[in-house]
């Protein structure tokens, strides 16, 4: 047990740099993702149906492809047609397009769950069309989806794992490359996976009394 | 544009084995474990709950070097398939027992009680009364859980099972055909999902008209 803890107290340094790098990376795709979420949210339900069309086929290529796949396709596809971007660009632009898919279906459940009587107001009292969705609804429809947006940020955390594969010194990489040089993967990879659930046991349990409690209150 | 297709194709079968096998052990496993989540004694309950959310809280890729790079390095000699499925099948178990335990309290109290009261023996109350109602609550959320199954398996690749994100790796190094070989992956993931998708809605369909009878 002893030599366990002297050799998590050697790697604790070296994984932590990825740790900070894995949440920063996580940090940067929420950022642009969840804003994009919108876009493509609001783009789906666009009057227009050449619009509506082409988000529906931008939101399901980012749901149905793997986040492996969107990571390696910025990271080692692009560069093929001249854009080349380092692998922390490229981990953050794919997983914001994935967040991007994803969120916008959650943001379209949350305008939808605005009461209809919120848009006829706005409507009433003479807000033009951009200033209800900027006042009235978008508030409105990201307080609701607060809860499922929090609990997709833990998955963005895990799946920044990913990034990995486009050689990102993150904490998987960080503790596959100590597991290669020491042959201790066992260790390595269990002070690994306690770093994640560190972060995401307690996060979880908070979204889920968050969404109980929210859902309780929208009950009554 | 079509060789590179034809070279992609390679990879399918390894994806479509590594998520069919590790769903199925999912599916299986994820009973029993259901099943002490639900013990009365607390203790058991409260481990069972623990258990499933650390299992839930570590990456699918952690998971999967600890199987295969720990476990199989040093106590068993596991293949990379084996060991992408157990790991994976692992997640899925803890995922599918929330699922269980999800339908099992959609299940009307009445329908327990009128069990009970029917002199069914546990067997019987469970077989024939609670699980035929509990599948089609579970149909649903479980083809959710396949199709994103489906593309979590994109994470085999890693410890070396040669399926279509791998292929598509080693023919961008081959060929430099980088946007091509990503599409036609994507679009093959895509593809994939259709099926279970047409399927969950067929058992969904059959399920149900053979409740209301």
């Amino acid at each position: 047990m002893n030599e366990l803890l002297g050799l998590w107290w050697e790697w604790f340094p070296d994984l932590l740099q990825g740790f900070f790098l894995s949440l920063q990376v996580t940090g940067v795709c929420l950022l642009l993702g969840i804003p994009l979420g919108l876009v493509f949210a609001l783009g789906v339900s666009a009057p227009n149906k050449a619009v509506r069309l082409i988000f529906l086929f931008v939101v399901e290529l980012g749901r149905g492809a793997p986040a492996l796949i969107l990571l390696q396709y910025f990271y080692y596809g692009l560069p093929s047609a001249g854009i080349t971007f380092s692998s922390f660009t490229a981990a953050a632009l794919a997983l914001a397009y994935c967040t991007g898919a994803y969120t916008s279906e959650i943001i379209r459940g949350g305008l939808e769950a605005v009461a209809s009587g919120q848009r006829e107001a706005a409507d009433v009292i003479g807000l033009n069309k951009l200033d209800a969705l900027r006042f009235i609804i978008v508030p409105q429809a990201l307080r609701i989806a607060i809860p499922s947006l929090l609990g997709f940020s833990i998955i963005m955390f895990q799946a920044s794992s990913l990034c990995f594969t486009i050689a990102l010194p993150e904490l998987v990489s960080r503790a596959s490359a100590i597991g290669s040089n020491t042959f201790q993967y066992m260790p390595v990879l269990a002070l690994a996976g306690i770093m994640y659930a560190v972060v995401c046991i307690p996060a979880t349990i908070i979204v889920t009394s968050l969404e109980k409690k929210l859902g309780a209150s929208s009950q009554t | 544009m079509f060789d590179v297709f034809k070279a992609m194709l390679d990879g399918v079968p390894w994806t479509i084995a590594v998520t069919l096998l590790s769903f199925t052990i999912g599916c299986l496993l994820g009973f029993p474990i259901c099943w002490l989540r639900m013990s009365p004694f607390r203790v058991i309950s409260f481990a069972t709950a623990s258990l499933v959310l650390i299992i839930r809280s570590i990456p699918p890729i952690v998971w999967l070097f600890f199987v295969f790079f720990g476990a199989g390095g040093g106590l068993l000699n596991l293949s990379p398939i084996a060991a992408a499925v157990t790991g994976l099948g692992i997640i899925t178990a803890a995922q599918m027992s929330e699922v269980y335990r999800g339908a099992l309290s959609a299940v009307p109290v009445g329908q327990y009680e009128a069990a009970h009261v029917l002199n069914l023996n546990a067997r019987q109350r469970f077989v024939d009364i609670i699980l035929p109602q509990m599948l089609r609550i579970v149909v649903p959320s479980a083809a959710t859980y396949a199709i994103s199954l489906l593309k979590d398996s994109a994470v085999a690749s890693t410890i070396g099972v040669t399926d279509i994100s791998a292929v598509a790796y080693q023919v961008t190094q081959q060929t430099f055909k980088g946007i091509e070989v990503y599409t036609t992956a994507a679009l093959l993931y895509l593809l994939l999902s259709v099926p279970v998708a047409l399927f969950s809605r067929w058992l969904g369909a059959t399920l149900n008209t053979r409740i209301s009878k």
